[in-house]
Formats: C-alpha cells, sequence, structure tokens
C-alpha cells in the first residue's frame, strides 16, 4: 500500500467509527482529537480495524502514533508497505 | 433520605413511551389494537432460517447520533427512544428536572445474547482468534446496558439498573420503579421494560428446540392465545417505558395523569423451570387486589400474558378462573395476539395497550381466535372484536416468566 492508500484506509476507518462527523476538511496535521469527537474506545477501534482488515498490530505502546492523520501514516507506512490494496 | 410512607404511598403514571411492533407511539399502538392491526411479519436470522417476528421500526436517529447507535445495542437503543419520548410526553420541565434525583428502572429478559452471539459470529472469519473480540463487548453485555445508555444519553445521574425477571421484566421494572419513588430513592423513576430479543438466534432455537415456536403462512395470523390451533410464541422486540412520579408531585405541576397504581405482587412458582403454576398465578392476582383492597369484580379488564403456548395459556386461565370465575364485571384480553410476545417489554407494552380503556371504556380484544380452546373457556374473554363497557375503573395487568416468576399490576383511572 501506497502513503496514499493509507491515508484513504483511515479515512475509511474513520468514516465507520465516527459517521457523524465531517471528514471533508481533516487537516493531516493536527491531532484527531482536536478536530472529531474521539475518546479512547474510538482509538481502540482504529486498532481494531486495522487488525481486522489487514492483521496489522499496533503494539499498546504506539497508541501516541496515532494521534493525527500524518504520524498515523508515518508510523503505519513501513507496516503497510507490502500488502497489496484489494 | 427515606421519607415517610404516608406521603408517599400513592404513585401515578404521568408519561408514557413505546414502540411495539404495530406502533411507536401510544397513540398508534392503541388505534392498531382497537383496528386489529398484527405487527408479525416474515423475518430471516442466522442459523435459524425464515421465521417469524414483531420487529419495531421507531426512527433510531430521532434521539441518538449514529455513533451511538454503532457502539450501543439494540435494547439500548429502544430504551432511549422510549425514555425520551415517555419525557416528552410527560410534559415535565426536564432542562430544569434535577437528574440526580432521576432513576431509571428497567425491565429485561435477558440480555448480552444478542452482542455475544455477534461477536461469535465475527471471530468465526478469523478462525475464532479472541484478539479482533471487540473492546466494546464488556459494555454492550452488562447487565444495566439498556438503562446505563438510557442515563447516558440523557444526562440522568440518579440511580440505574436492569431488572432481571424473565418475561415479567416489565411489570416488574414498573414494580421497582413505584417501590424506589415510594423510599424517596428519587423523585421521578423511568421504569418498564425493553428488550431486542429477536436479533438472538438463540430465543428462536431455544423455543423452537422446546417446540414453542409459532409458525404460520400468514404472519399476522400466528400469535394466537386461546385458539385451539395456536402452535408456540412468536419473538417480538419492543419498549415501554413510563414516568412515574408520587402523586403530590405530579398534582403540584398539573400533570396529565393516565393512571394510578393500586397495587401490585410478585411472587414464585418453586415448581417448574418453564411450566407454569396456577396456585401461584392465582396468589399472585390475590395479593395484589388485596393490596390494593379491590375484590374481583371490581376489575374491569384483565390483560393476560397468554403467549399462545399449548400448556401456558391453558395454565393461566385456569389462575384467571380461580380469582376472576364469579366475576360478571371482568373482561379479559391479550395483546400478544397482535404483537407477539415482547420479551422484557412485553408487561409494560400490554399495559400501556390497555390504559386508554380508561377515557374511551374499549376493552381491545384477543385477535386470532377461530376455535377457542374448551380449556381457555373463560367468562368475559374478548374475542376478535372490541367491547365497549360503561366505565373502565381498574386494570389487572399479568405478566409471567420462565423459573415460576409471577407479576401482577393494577392500575386505577385517575
Amino acid at each position: 500500500m501506497t502513503t496514499t492508500d493509507i491515508k484513504k484506509e483511515i479515512l475509511d476507518i474513520l468514516e465507520v467509527i465516527a459517521p457523524d462527523e465531517d471528514l471533508t476538511n481533516l487537516d493531516d496535521a493536527v491531532n484527531f482529537r482536536d478536530q472529531l469527537e474521539l475518546d479512547s474506545m474510538d482509538f481502540l477501534d482504529i486498532v481494531m480495524e486495522l487488525r481486522k482488515r489487514h492483521r496489522v498490530q499496533v503494539p499498546e505502546d504506539d497508541y501516541i502514533q496515532l494521534a493525527s492523520m500524518n504520524s498515523t501514516v508515518a508510523f503505519l507506512e513501513p507496516l503497510m508497505k507490502d500488502i497489496v490494496k484489494a | 433520605m427515606i421519607r415517610s410512607a404516608q406521603d408517599d404511598q400513592r404513585i401515578v403514571i404521568t408519561g408514557i413511551g413505546l414502540t411495539a411492533p404495530n406502533g411507536d407511539s401510544l397513540a398508534d399502538f392503541r388505534a392498531a389494537l382497537l383496528e386489529g392491526k398484527s405487527g408479525v411479519d416474515h423475518y430471516h436470522i442466522r442459523y435459524v432460517g425464515d421465521t417469524l417476528a414483531g420487529e419495531c421500526h421507531f426512527d433510531e436517529l430521532k434521539h441518538q447520533k449514529r455513533k451511538e447507535l454503532r457502539r450501543g445495542t439494540r435494547a439500548g437503543s429502544v430504551a432511549i427512544y422510549c425514555a425520551n419520548e415517555a419525557i416528552a410526553d410527560s410534559d415535565i420541565d426536564w432542562p430544569n428536572v434535577n437528574r440526580d434525583r432521576v432513576g431509571v428502572y428497567i425491565g429485561v429478559t435477558e440480555h448480552g445474547n444478542v452482542e455475544t452471539e455477534n461477536e461469535i459470529h465475527e471471530i468465526k472469519a478469523f478462525d475464532y482468534d479472541t484478539k479482533v473480540w471487540s473492546h466494546h463487548h464488556n459494555p454492550r453485555t452488562v447487565a444495566n446496558n439498556p438503562a446505563g445508555e438510557t442515563t447516558l444519553n440523557m444526562g440522568i445521574t440518579g440511580p440505574h439498573y436492569t431488572i432481571g425477571a424473565a418475561c415479567a421484566a416489565g411489570n416488574a421494572g414498573m414494580i421497582q420503579g413505584a417501590q424506589m419513588l415510594m423510599l424517596g430513592e428519587c423523585d421521578v423513576a423511568i421504569a418498564g421494560g425493553v428488550s431486542e430479543s429477536i436479533r438472538t438466534f438463540g430465543i428462536f432455537a431455544g423455543f423452537a428446540s422446546q417446540g414453542a415456536l409459532a409458525e404460520n403462512d400468514d404472519p399476522a395470523r400466528a400469535s394466537r392465545p386461546f385458539d385451539r390451533d395456536r402452535n408456540g410464541i412468536v419473538v417480538s422486540e419492543g419498549g415501554c417505558l413510563y414516568i412515574l412520579e408520587r402523586y403530590a408531585d405530579a398534582a403540584k405541576r398539573g400533570a396529565k395523569i393516565y393512571g394510578e397504581l393500586a397495587g401490585y405482587a410478585m411472587n414464585s412458582d418453586a415448581s417448574d423451570f418453564v411450566l407454569p403454576n396456577p396456585k401461584q398465578q392465582a396468589r399472585c392476582m390475590t395479593m395484589a387486589l388485596d393490596r390494593a383492597g379491590l375484590n374481583a369484580e371490581q376489575i374491569d379488564i384483565v390483560s393476560t400474558h397468554a403467549t399462545a403456548t399449548p400448556s401456558g395459556d391453558i395454565q393461566e386461565c385456569d389462575a384467571l378462573r380461580r380469582v376472576f370465575g364469579k366475576s360478571d364485571n371482568t373482561l379479559i384480553n391479550n395483546t400478544k395476539s397482535y404483537i407477539g410476545h415482547a420479551m422484557g417489554a412485553a408487561g409494560s407494552l400490554e399495559l400501556a395497550g390497555n390504559l386508554p380503556s380508561f377515557d374511551d371504556a374499549i376493552c381491545h380484544p384477543t385477535i386470532n381466535v377461530d376455535n377457542l380452546d374448551p380449556d381457555c373457556e373463560l367468562k368475559g374473554l374478548v374475542l376478535n372484536e372490541p367491547r365497549e363497557k360503561k366505565s373502565v375503573e381498574y386494570i389487572l395487568n399479568n405478566s409471567f416468566g420462565m423459573l415460576g416468576i409471577n407479576s401482577a399490576v393494577i392500575i386505577k383511572k385517575a
């Protein structure tokens, strides 16, 4: 998966777990929590969706890497580069 | 603070919020009952396949965001809808109500089966890898879930819990709410019962294995208590929550009062896991009458629990004969013939459907009775066509459940 693919995938996951939010103007550099109503259970949802969809494991110590779109994509890039986009 | 019982014994109904397979408000529900309109339809559920059920169609997004719906349970959603509708119906000054003094007491037949089955179905696709088991599972399956979700949605900071009482749960929820008002534990009780049972295949499969799941080519004709050809239960979902207040508080704010809780009772059969016990059912009704200071003749309508199982209906009729056999005044009806068995919501929904009788004096009938089972022959049984009385002053609502749990509630016209 390319960086663009990973970003699209994260957006898709966010649409599922935060269906009331408008994601069109999401600032990739700003923390999700500063732009969206997300709590700790929502971040666990992101982790769970990555696990279910791509078998990607995010260790608990790395949850902090999922703070913004940019940090999330940077963290996931090495983990998902070999995954073939469905 | 425990208040003096003398001041706080009179409990009244000041609001009703409900969803049934044939109506999402008391007005629509009542109209459906008087029109003989069923809410039972074809239904498909995994593993069991095609069957019948009573499914509700209330607007889930009226009181919840999509995210809340995704995170919560169907039972929670039913409870939130009913609670918000009941509060609106009560015309209480909700923004200024002290939420510390609001209690939520919701009867449930079961809870957690739906959510557990969903997770097992989900992990099956991952070769039963429990690492994909949802972190939402525990908050969804804790037994207080529907009541807890209601407090989260409505900012209620008083006590909340569910009352597990099998199919007597709707009455049990109301009784609990009334008792907490009498004890001064809250000033407003949101009480009744809810069910999400049609979302669990287990309940269908269980009744089928027991030989107690209804079958019929015409869904509307499937639930037929007291009919000779009845062949079992139609499983339904639904909810009905009441706003209960002490009479003094309701009168002070000029509230509309649907009726007053005149008496109630709960007891146990201690005789069988599933088979009812007419002696104890009769004792339950008699206790409720005694506590209300009434005799059987004074009850205008008995709302029966009968579920359309071959033996259960006969047992309840036996119990009714023992208590009301000599009454020339009492009419007897059944609401499951329209909506199926709404499980935890059954008792509260079935009572609600009868409460408008205080105003119109009409007793809705038991429908789908083509050939009355001779063993269900009862004086006062209202079959297929509504019957009008001169007036309706008292309604007794029966609700019984597995493991031999019995409940009866008597409501007096305001």
